[in-house]
């Protein structure tokens, strides 16, 4: 039962070829979709072309794609203007308007379409899911190959995408971002959105019949979204989307045809797996994406909190050898006993996390431990001076400037203090008039 | 004392904008009624009333993007889509999305898309024009940021770099003070001043009622209708503010209205 899978170029790679051709022309577009907080726009018409296939079908009596394209083209424009009807004159929230228009235009198709049933084949279910797997089967011939007719046809959608996409580039940034502007300057706004719809419809025609419309509308929503959270550059979205469709099409083909296999089960849908891999691209850029991913975020977190942490440990050092000075001016170099324990109660810490600390303070040449436990070496001690003396600075500050009670100022001092450079501790240094003590009576150093 | 009114006879041609019984209405409810008024070239103008008064909706629609149920406006005496080239427009900040992948100069440059024109690609001398409009307003540093990286105050002079890259001889301005830090209003004054050196125009749609005084030559109080357009020496008073505001003007903006009257007189 355990079968490996045979890899055939005539089969397999016409299968990527269009799931490829399909996703980037479908990519290409959900950028700007996305970007225009349209992404559902996508979903409503890929829905709302049924009744233009349906009426094309009736009236041309052919599965002929031409007449197909027009009556969904027509229809998907259709779909754009009537949303902004309902928008305006029905004075309902965009999206319900949407829902309205696609629902509707969707119910009407489905009823044509069972109405034919009886005269004509033509299937809803065909029609909505069309099997990627069967574009091998249906061969036009292009010169001396035969080719695909769904390739053919997908690659013509990619290159027309692609060619308006980059001549209209421009507009399409200027009217996605600043629409009134865009107005303002004569290039007008719902000319592009109208131009958008338009590209969108036909996209969504041309591959609901070799890949269905689930993966069509994963596939206008999906890759561009992932490209927005790994980037902050237009071009760089445009490019990183076109490469997660290809790559969600690739991977999706090979998982469908060997994945299943590992466990003893036959080839499973191959535009399921694009969907389902270009989902996991999304999660790994949610993960993983430099600037707001969770690893990124927690990273930087820790990062965080373990400098702070370092920086009051250098701080409970430096009090434990000002309160030494005074006690015990002849012997300042006594480290008073200062170890794992007693560093992880005083910054309120675990052991293993002040055992960490304190080793990469040994390191970095901060402190350097003595029979007795640790002490400050003199760049630790330096450091730990200017954080004391920013805590201090700062109670004396907050007590002056906001008035806060004596009991209210050490936790605030303590937040600040980790967050105080030498030209802003200057700086209240000055508006504080050059204090020698602080509200608690304890020396500023 | 009578409400002062531009009368018919005042509309000139040369006047850098004419507005023309311009009445706008949203869902048949009047935003504006019958607003009749002319700016002369080389003012600075606030247009100052409350909440709701129609004063951003009175810039759209010299600029044609909203629709009029009637009246006409003029820019140095031709329609709008016919001197587009004479506009600059600075949107409220809040109109768009700042978490748009694109950088301060990407935005700046925006402002040229007119005199580029449809297809054409922004080359090299566009992105310089913009970094120079840039260098104005000092944020030519920033240029290479992402937008959302800017502060609220960097964020306003981006858009005013590319008001300014437009070259307008008129400029519309849609609350550009709004939560600004002290240095971007300073700068914004700064920038404002030099353009009506240079005999620009602009309409700043204002809140501050403290310091219109300070920073406009003329001042429009609009409260749907047009309570009254004029010099501020003239204008600016408290009866027309309350008039106005119909009587929502608390005192203490009375104080500073006061205040206001002095510095000029001083």
């Amino acid at each position: 039962m355990n079968t490996p899978f045979v890899w055939m170029w005539d089969l397999d790679g016409w299968i990527i070829a269009a799931g490829v051709l399909c996703a980037m022309s479908c990519a290409l577009l959900g950028n700007f979709l996305v970007l225009r907080r349209m992404s559902m726009m996508g979903d409503a018409i890929s829905h709302a072309v049924l009744p233009g296939i349906a009426a094309a079908f009736l009236l041309s009596h052919s599965r002929d794609s031409a007449w197909m394209f027009l009556g969904a083209a027509a229809v998907g424009v259709l779909t754009a203007v009537l949303t902004q009807g309902v928008h305006k004159l029905g004075r309902v929230d965009e999206s319900a308007a949407m829902g309205v228009v696609f629902t509707t235009l969707f119910a009407l198709g489905l009823v044509m379409i069972v109405r034919a049933a009886d005269t004509i084949d033509l299937d809803p279910s065909c029609v909505l899911y069309g099997s990627l797997e069967a574009t091998p089967g249906d061969l036009w011939l292009l010169g001396p190959w035969l080719v695909p007719r769904a390739v053919v046809i997908l690659a013509a959608v990619f290159l027309i995408n692609l060619t308006l996409v980059a001549v209209f580039f421009k507009e399409l940034r200027l009217t996605s971002f600043d629409p009134a502007l865009a107005d303002s300057l004569g290039i007008s706004a719902s000319a592009m959105q109208y131009l958008l719809m338009t590209l969108t419809a036909v996209t969504t025609v041309a591959s609901f019949e070799s890949v269905g419309s689930i993966i069509v509308i994963a596939m206008l929503i999906v890759p561009a979204a992932t490209a927005y959270l790994l980037t902050d550059r237009l071009g760089v979205m445009v490019t990183l989307s076109l490469v997660i469709a290809a790559l969600s099409s690739v991977f999706g083909h090979l998982s469908a045809i060997s994945v299943p296999r590992w466990f003893g089960y036959v080839d499973t849908s191959t535009t399921g797996m694009m969907a389902a891999v270009a989902g996991l691209f999304f999660g790994a850029a949610v993960i993983f994406s430099p600037r707001q991913g969770l690893v990124t975020r927690w990273l930087r977190r820790t990062r965080m909190s373990l400098r702070i942490v370092r920086q009051d440990v250098l701080g409970v050092l430096y009090r434990v050898r000002e309160l030494h000075e005074q006690t015990m001016p002849t012997n300042v170099s006594a480290s008073a006993g200062v170890d794992v324990g007693k560093i992880s109660r005083a910054v309120g810490i675990g052991r293993v996390t002040a055992a960490f600390c304190l080793w990469r303070l040994s390191k970095t040449g901060r402190i350097m431990p003595d029979p007795d436990g640790y002490q400050l070496t003199p760049t630790g001690l330096e450091e730990g001076r200017s954080l004391v003396r920013s805590h201090r600075l700062w109670e004396t500050y907050l007590r002056d400037h906001l008035a806060l009670p004596a009991d209210h100022l050490h936790s605030p001092a303590e937040k600040l203090e980790h967050f105080t450079g030498s030209r802003m501790q200057a700086r209240l240094d000055v508006e504080t008039q050059h204090p020698r003590v602080d509200p608690q009576g304890q020396q500023v150093p | 004392m009578i409400i002062q009114r531009p009368t018919g006879s005042e509309h000139s041609l040369d006047a850098a904008l004419s507005i023309h019984d311009l009445t706008v209405a949203y869902h048949r409810k009047p935003v504006l009624w019958d607003v009749d008024l002319d700016v002369p070239e080389g003012s600075l103008v606030g247009i100052v009333g409350p909440n709701g008064a129609g004063k951003s909706t009175l810039i759209k629609a010299a600029m044609d993007l909203v629709p009029k149920a009637s009246g006409r406006v003029m820019i140095y005496g031709q329609p709008y889509r016919k001197q587009r080239r004479l506009v600059g427009y600075v949107p409220q900040r809040e109109s768009v999305d700042w978490e748009f992948p694109v950088s301060a100069l990407d935005v700046v440059a925006m402002g040229l898309y007119g005199r580029i024109g449809w297809c054409l690609p922004v080359t090299r001398k566009y992105r310089d024009m913009a970094l120079a409009a840039m260098e104005r307003v000092g944020i030519a540093d920033l240029a290479h940021r992402q937008i959302n990286q800017l502060s609220g105050g960097q964020q306003q002079r981006v858009f005013l770099a590319r008001a300014l890259a437009q070259d307008a001889r008129v400029y519309f301005m849609d609350e550009p003070f709004a939560a600004v830090d002290a240095a971007t209003e300073k700068a914004i004054v700064q920038l404002l001043r030099e353009l009506r050196a240079k005999g620009r125009t602009a309409l700043v749609v204002h809140h501050d009622l403290q310091t219109v005084a300070e920073y406009f030559d003329r001042v429009i109080l609009l409260n749907t209708r047009l309570v009254a357009h004029g010099p501020t020496t003239q204008v600016f008073t408290s009866r027309n503010l309350h008039e106005t505001y119909g009587g929502r003007l608390n005192l203490l903006d009375e104080a500073a209205e006061a205040i206001g009257r002095q510095k000029v007189t001083a």
